[in-house]
């Protein structure tokens, strides 16, 4: 009934306008509710609203700590996914594909034609990292996993690389579907080892070229100065060096034949799709890691350091760290941090238990509203709330969105990967685009209907942000001068333009 | 720009009494653009030193080859000891001809992580290394805030940590410039919704650059579409720059990313040299740009987080170092010479064994040089850099 009276004052404002939503089956959802589901989520949806609804929040929040196995999507966005070659081919497939176009276009006679291949080649490996981004994008507007969706995007980030070098575009989404959404709330050890063995990040920072008398320590370094103790927490150049040595052999292998081993060590070598453990190209001798001896034995010697590596303290706290300035702000209390790290150790890496520390402290109620959205929250949470109920069927706008934004997926050149502050996205700059950008969004559907090839439908779809979940729940927490700007919309796209610019909706 | 003014004049803290003063003053003329190469590039294999047979043994694959005229892949003769890079041959080489391009070697920080992140983070705070890290203060934003008649601008997407402070610095990726499509009415509606937050200066900034670049940059390209092909990449960016800078903008910064080279760094030509070639007409765009009156009155500074391992790696590449080489250029600058303490390249002269060694701190390079060009007082300069002896080098 509420929702009828607000419906009706919404058509005398806008009585020339047909725009707007049907009813949705769900309740007033609290203040505190409503927060919560924004900041658990990539942005509140009426889906996921009426999801909370049904559960209650404790019962909801475990279940997006402790998903069902499984996709939980809509048909029609399982569908699309299921088209993908990205989703269709084994990535060993797409590579040695990929290989086999560069190295017949390198046969063949004249630069024109070698040109010309080349091309074919570059634009095949462009087309499965947009696949790979359109697949990441589905799943973080619809997918009810949102926790572990929104997790999986956090660890793409944190162990990142950057799909623009080498053949890494035919990897990255296996590495991200294979390596870490399996991972995304479950041990942290496992998470760091899928990386470690991916194709992906064995390019991308160069461990496939680290081979004994030839020391490439590139990896080894960011393994811990990023993704696993942090930077200044007591590990040396020498330490780094060791580590180095321990991941000489770890790399790449394209061909489906065995490398010949020599006899001596014909049993430590693995060789597991495009993973292998060369033992030809292992430095064989011991190794001290962070005042541990390591006894030089082939892969064991990973498995040992990633055991000592992810056991540090210091570990602990950098992904606590981490975690919480994703999840509560930029400078998150240190005695959270401290809690989290406490919950790392004891569950010996549950990243699960580590959130669920974090979404029960005071500190995460206390921030709910607050923290800024970083471009890829802000284009998905828009694109949740408003195409909740109608699925999109190109994901290329938002992607064209993210770029301007300056967060395209997978396209962070250094390994720290994309900033999680808001000093790095509140620039003037940056302000001015993202307005240009909510216009966008907020006018029309831009392409985001315009279905891909060989389909030739494009039937747009009006932004309906002034949906149920707006009039119940959104409207009662903007501000006094959100609302006057909001009344003085001439139409129902400028309406969206303003309540996208909103500065309500650049927090999450 | 008066309203950026008025604020730079408060942030500095001056008296209200002095605003007459301030507005009496004559503004300054000169410009400063910082060029970061992110990535910590190989400093050794552009400014090389050819004199140094260790060179030879430690680099078997990515050395530049001795000066021979007759070589085009060698390095282009410097002094006795240092050659550059041949990439810059067209570019930059005429520039050092000239006398308006030096280089720093021996240049960088105290800090010894070798990690990218920290030690960019480091340079561009530009606080003593020992105190608790501020990341609320860059040394671009002391400078701007220190500077009467200062107009900084960030030519990046995001806004670097150094113009991170206490007043709202604009940013514009200048590689996409396009026509403002919020109308002036709703970008008043849109400021009434910030006005009482905390993001009003960025939003009412965001928007009045925003207007302003592209009046600029849409004249620049309706001139440059008549003319000849037109540049990409970072030589577009530069020379959008550098017609930002010719009347709007006097302090600048821009980074230019891709030179962590740990593999297949090529030496004369190859993946390193592509990087500089760009580079380097990006650069000579930027003077361009400007026009001569104006470059007698910019310097441009390029820096990088460290330089990489003396010795090569065992994948044609070099893995993080230390010591860096900067360099100084425009129109009024002293060049045409290496300057800045320095040692003979040899083994036993190398940093742990690894990299070359720092002689000249990056803040007193800086402040020697702002304190030149700018004319700032003492007492401004310990602001921007606290607790660092200007090294004067006498570059302008």
């Amino acid at each position: 009934m509420r929702y009828l009276v607000s419906c009706a004052v919404v058509a005398l404002a806008f009585s020339a306008l047909t725009a707007v939503a049907q009813p949705a089956p769900i309740d007033v959802l609290g203040r505190a509710d409503f927060a919560l589901l924004n900041r658990v989520t990539w942005g509140a949806s009426e889906h996921s609203a009426s999801e909370l609804e049904r559960l209650g929040a404790e019962r909801w929040l475990d279940s997006q700590l402790h998903p069902a196995a499984g996709e939980h999507l809509p048909p029609s966005v399982q569908s699309q996914i299921q088209a993908m070659a990205v989703t269709r081919e084994p990535m060993i497939q797409l590579a040695r594909d990929a290989d086999g176009a560069n190295r017949f276009a390198n046969t063949l006679p004249t630069p024109e034609q070698r040109g010309a291949a080349q091309g074919l080649y570059q634009q095949g490996m462009n087309e499965l990292m947009r696949e790979a981004a359109s697949r990441s994008l589905l799943r973080d507007v619809y997918s009810d996993d949102q926790l572990k969706e929104q997790m999986t995007w956090f660890w793409t980030n944190h162990f990142n690389v950057q799909a623009a070098k080498a053949n890494v575009r035919t990897m990255v989404g296996d590495y991200e579907n294979a390596a870490i959404r399996p991972h995304a709330l479950g041990h942290f050890r496992e998470l760091v080892l899928a990386t470690l063995k991916h194709p992906a990040m064995l390019r991308y920072l160069d461990n496939a070229d680290n081979a004994v008398g030839h020391v490439n320590e590139n990896y080894a370094r960011e393994l811990m100065e990023l993704h696993t103790m942090g930077v200044g927490s007591g590990y040396t150049q020498q330490d780094v060096q060791q580590l180095a040595g321990i991941l000489t052999g770890v790399g790449i292998d394209l061909s489906p034949a065995d490398p010949k081993v020599a006899p001596k060590h014909a049993g430590d070598l693995i060789h597991t799709g495009l993973f292998e453990f060369n033992p030809n190209r292992h430095d064989y001798g011991d190794k001290v890691l962070l005042g541990h001896t390591i006894k030089g034995r082939g892969f064991g010697e990973v498995e040992e350091a990633l055991d000592i590596l992810c056991r540090e303290p210091a570990t602990a706290r950098h992904i606590s760290f981490e975690l919480a300035q994703y999840f509560v702000s930029d400078d998150p209390p240190p005695r959270l941090v401290d809690a989290m790290a406490a919950t790392f150790q004891r569950t010996d890496g549950d990243i699960a238990a580590v959130l669920s520390t974090l979404f029960h402290s005071s500190a995460f109620r206390a921030s709910l509203g607050t923290k800024f959205k970083d471009p890829i929250h802000y284009t998905v949470s828009a694109v949740r709330q408003a195409y909740d109920e109608k699925v999109i069927l190109n994901t290329g706008p938002m992607q064209s969105w993210l770029g301007r934004l300056g967060e395209t997926l997978y396209n962070h050149e250094t390994p720290d990967g994309y900033a999680m502050t808001e000093a790095a996205w509140d620039a003037p700059g940056q302000m001015a685009l993202r307005f240009d950008i909510a216009r966008q969004m907020g006018a029309g559907s831009s392409g985001l209907f315009k279905a891909l090839p060989p389909a030739t439908t494009n039937e747009p779809e009006f932004p309906q942000l002034r949906n149920a979940l707006y009039q119940q729940t959104v409207a009662r927490t903007l501000s006094g001068p959100t609302t006057a700007a909001l009344a003085k919309a001439k139409s129902q796209a400028e309406w969206n333009t303003l309540y996208l610019a909103s500065p309500e909706f650049m927090r999450r | 720009m008066l309203r950026r003014d008025i604020l730079k004049t408060l942030m500095v803290g001056l008296p209200l009494a002095s605003f007459g003063r301030v507005w009496a003053a004559p503004q300054t003329t000169a410009r400063m653009l910082v060029v970061f190469l992110r990535g910590g590039y190989d400093a050794a294999n552009v400014v090389a030193p050819v004199s140094s047979d260790f060179y030879y043994t430690a680099r078997p694959t990515l050395a530049l080859a001795r000066p021979d005229p007759a070589n085009p892949l060698s390095a282009l003769r410097l002094d006795a000891d240092w050659g550059l890079h041949p990439a810059l041959k067209d570019s930059l080489y005429p520039l050092w001809k000239k006398g308006q391009l030096a280089f720093v070697p021996f240049a960088g920080t105290d800090d010894l992580s070798r990690s990218h992140f920290e030690t960019q983070d480091t340079i561009e705070l530009g606080q003593p290394i020992e105190a608790h890290r501020n990341y609320g203060s860059g040394f671009m934003a002391r400078l701007a805030a220190n500077i009467t008649g200062a107009h900084p601008i960030a030519f990046s997407d995001q806004l670097p940590l150094s113009f991170r402070g206490a007043a709202s610095i604009p940013n514009v990726g200048v590689a996409q410039v396009g026509k403002p499509s919020v109308d002036a009415r709703q970008v008043s509606l849109i400021e009434g919704m910030y006005q009482k937050t905390a993001l009003a200066p960025a939003v009412d900034e965001g928007f009045a650059v925003r207007d302003e670049v592209y009046q600029t940059i849409s004249k620049e390209m309706a001139l440059a579409n008549r003319g000849a092909a037109s540049p990409k990449g970072f030589e577009l960016s530069a020379r959008r720059i550098g017609s930002l800078m010719r009347d709007q903008f006097n302090l600048g910064f821009v980074d230019v990313g891709g030179w962590d080279t740990h593999v297949n760094e090529g030496g004369a030509t190859g993946y390193l040299a592509g990087r500089l070639g760009e580079l380097g007409r990006g650069l000579s765009g930027y003077a361009d740009e400007l026009g001569p009156a104006a470059w007698n009155n910019t310097v441009v500074v390029v820096i990088s987080e460290f330089g990489r391992t003396f010795r090569e790696n065992g994948n044609r590449g070099a893995d993080h170092g230390h010591g860096s080489t900067y360099w100084v250029m425009g129109g009024g600058v002293r060049g045409g010479a290496l300057v800045g303490d320095q040692v003979k390249v040899t083994q036993a002269n190398l940093n742990q064994d690894r990299d070359f060694p720092v002689l000249t701190d990056y803040r007193s390079l800086f402040g020697g040089l702002v304190q030149r060009v700018f004319g700032l007082r003492a007492d401004r300069l310990a602001a921007v850099f606290p607790r660092t002896t200007p090294k004067d080098l006498r570059l302008v």
